[in-house]
């Protein structure tokens, strides 16, 4: 700080300061502590806010637990709140999209580190972010005109005789969803991982396969090992972005699909229930905390490492 | 074997490169069908009317201009926070450094619908609580400036990383240098640490511009009545769409294909510059050792 003071003098660093405190302060701490005051307060109408129902009390959050319905996992039924199921499912499915963009990611970004020509890895990048650059809203819009009932994927698959009549995808549970989160997350699963490999010493895997490891062994041994820091921060992000989309659930969700996400913009958008949206918001948040800790501490990374 | 393998590799990255293009080819064939419904198939022949359905319609144009001056404001506003904290988080060490990077870290972490919501809240909360449930004056209504706000909150954090590795290479001696010869601190900021930053300045208000376009769920919990293109889009998918909406994202493509290309001209002729470069200093070397 003393050194900040000589070098920019008092003004510049008052205001540098004043910048960041009205990021931090204003725009991320008080906003979340009123999320996190309103989702205790209970849902009144204007003039009863401030009166003596206003009381803080766990009502909302105790709003998950409502609303039992049947349903039945490996032909054992049982009975579950609704919310909590699309909790539950909500994290399984984004589990479920974070390792298949891995699967799909890792030998990419194995290919572009090691085997690829350096020269024409740029243009092979560049190749690679059209798709990024093309905004999300219509990379979902995209999916949906392949997946539609009479869309080119069903021709495709009757002209080749795959199947006999047309599927459709986008009232299977959650494929649709699903396919829509991998296409539109694998590149964020692909540039850590990518990145993370890189670094690798070459040399490492020829001295491997001189003292003859099969090629898998050297997979399990050296790369993985080595591209840890880039899984995690790869596997991070694309579980948050999963998790956190209500984007793609909406646009190729099906009748049976409902997305945490989507239960929170109902309250929010539909019923008008503030308080409860918040206090939805907030498990969402935490969920995602524990998430982001979990990982750090399996993968033994900071926090630091998972923002490159 | 070997060989067989580096096949393999090369085959799945032609699939993977297939994998990503296809559905925007789709998409943007879906432009020239001539059918009601956006598909390629069945196809009905060939047809520019949805482009001049898209220019008509009113409403997608007034939401792309929304879209322009949200991505500036937010591109604006991340630029100069981001910087003012990334020149901090550079200055200080030691337990403030920590809590302060990984407070600002982890807004990035923050599920956008969560700071959607939080925003919304706390603006609406705070302009009632100043004037009474009535009528609440400009900052504090719904609308695309809560939206602006939101979306700065963590693309500022992009733009922070950006310059903080820029900083990383610069030399402070150059700003003692600078005092020891008479200049104002303002002038070592501008004529010194800022030229210095300008590449990761530019590539920040770059990332933040293209974060803002893409940026759904703040915008959809913050923007009130009005449209941005995304959200647009997303309203259209649900509610009955035309084709116009594959028109737009054809033009969309096109513009990214043509920024890609021409960044990738500059690349090579640069690359080709500075290989010239090298065979010519390797020439003069070898002529000296002569």
């Amino acid at each position: 700080m003393q050194d900040m003071l000589r070098r920019y003098g008092l003004g510049l660093t008052l205001t540098i300061c004043l910048l960041v405190a009205f990021w931090l302060v204003v725009l991320v701490i008080v906003p979340n502590i009123t999320l996190f005051e309103q989702s205790f307060r209970p849902y009144l109408p204007v003039v009863e806010v401030g009166g003596p129902r206003d009381t803080y009390s766990f009502n909302n959050y105790l709003k998950v637990f409502d609303g039992l319905v049947q349903k039945s996992l490996f032909g054992i039924s049982f009975m579950i709140p609704v919310h909590v199921y699309t909790f539950g499912l909500t994290i399984f499915y984004s589990m479920l999209v974070t390792v298949i963009c891995f699967a799909m990611a890792y030998p990419l970004a194995y290919y572009m580190a090691k085997i690829v020509n350096p020269r024409s890895l740029p243009t092979l990048i560049l190749l690679l972010f059209i798709p990024l650059w093309v905004s999300e809203v219509l990379r979902a819009f995209a999916w949906w005109i392949i997946l539609a009932f009479r869309g080119p994927l069903n021709a495709l698959l009757l002209w080749i005789g795959a199947i006999e009549d047309p599927i459709r995808w986008t009232n299977m549970g959650y494929t649709g969803v699903v396919v829509g989160l991998i296409y539109t997350y694998v590149l964020f699963m692909l540039f850590p991982v990518y990145n993370a490999i890189q670094s690798l010493d070459t040399n490492q895997i020829e001295a491997a396969e001189d003292l003859g490891a099969p090629w898998w062994k050297i997979h399990w041994r050296i790369v993985l090992p080595h591209s840890k820091p880039g899984i995690a921060s790869g596997s991070v992000i694309v579980f948050m972005l999963s998790a956190g989309s209500l984007l793609v659930p909406s646009i190729l969700g099906s009748t049976t699909s409902q997305w945490f996400t989507q239960t929170i913009d109902q309250w929010f958008k539909d019923a008008l229930d503030w308080n409860t949206a918040s206090a939805y918001a907030f498990l969402l948040l935490l969920l995602c905390t524990v998430f982001v800790t979990i990982a750090m501490w399996v993968f033994k990374v900071k926090l630091s490492d998972i923002a490159k | 074997m070997h060989k067989f393998r580096q096949n393999l590799a090369h085959l799945y990255m032609l699939l993977f490169v297939f994998y990503l293009l296809a559905p925007l080819v789709v998409m943007s064939g879906a432009a020239f069908n001539d059918s009601k419904l956006p598909s390629i198939v069945p196809w009905k022949g060939w047809t520019t009317m949805w482009f001049s359905e898209m220019i008509s319609d009113q409403r997608m144009m007034l939401a792309f201009g929304n879209t322009l001056w949200v991505a500036v404001a937010v591109a604006v506003i991340s630029i100069i926070v981001g910087t003012a904290s990334a020149i901090l988080i550079n200055s200080v060490s030691g337990r403030a450094r920590t809590v302060l990077y990984g407070m600002m870290i982890s807004t990035i972490l923050i599920p956008g619908i969560v700071i959607g919501i939080s925003t919304m809240i706390m603006w609406t909360k705070l302009g009632g609580a100043l004037f009474g449930p009535g009528g609440k004056p400009w900052p504090f209504i719904p609308g695309l400036h809560l939206s602006v706000l939101g979306q700065v909150s963590y693309i500022a954090a992009m733009v922070m990383l950006l310059v903080l590795a820029r900083l990383q290479s610069f030399d402070s001696g150059l700003e003692e240098a600078a005092l020891d010869l008479g200049a104002s601190h303002a002038q070592v900021m501008r004529r010194i640490l800022l030229p210095h930053l300008y590449p990761a300045i530019g590539a920040g208000g770059a990332v933040a511009f293209f974060q803002s376009i893409e940026n759904f769920n703040v915008t959809q919990f913050t923007r009130g009545g009005a449209d941005t293109l995304t959200v647009y889009v997303f309203s259209k998918v649900r509610a009955g769409i035309t084709p116009t909406i594959n028109a737009l994202a054809f033009l969309l493509i096109v513009v990214t294909l043509l920024l890609a290309v021409l960044y990738e001209v500059n690349r090579r002729r640069r690359a080709r510059i500075e290989a010239a470069r090298e065979a010519e200093a390797r020439r003069a070397e070898e002529a000296l050792l002569i």
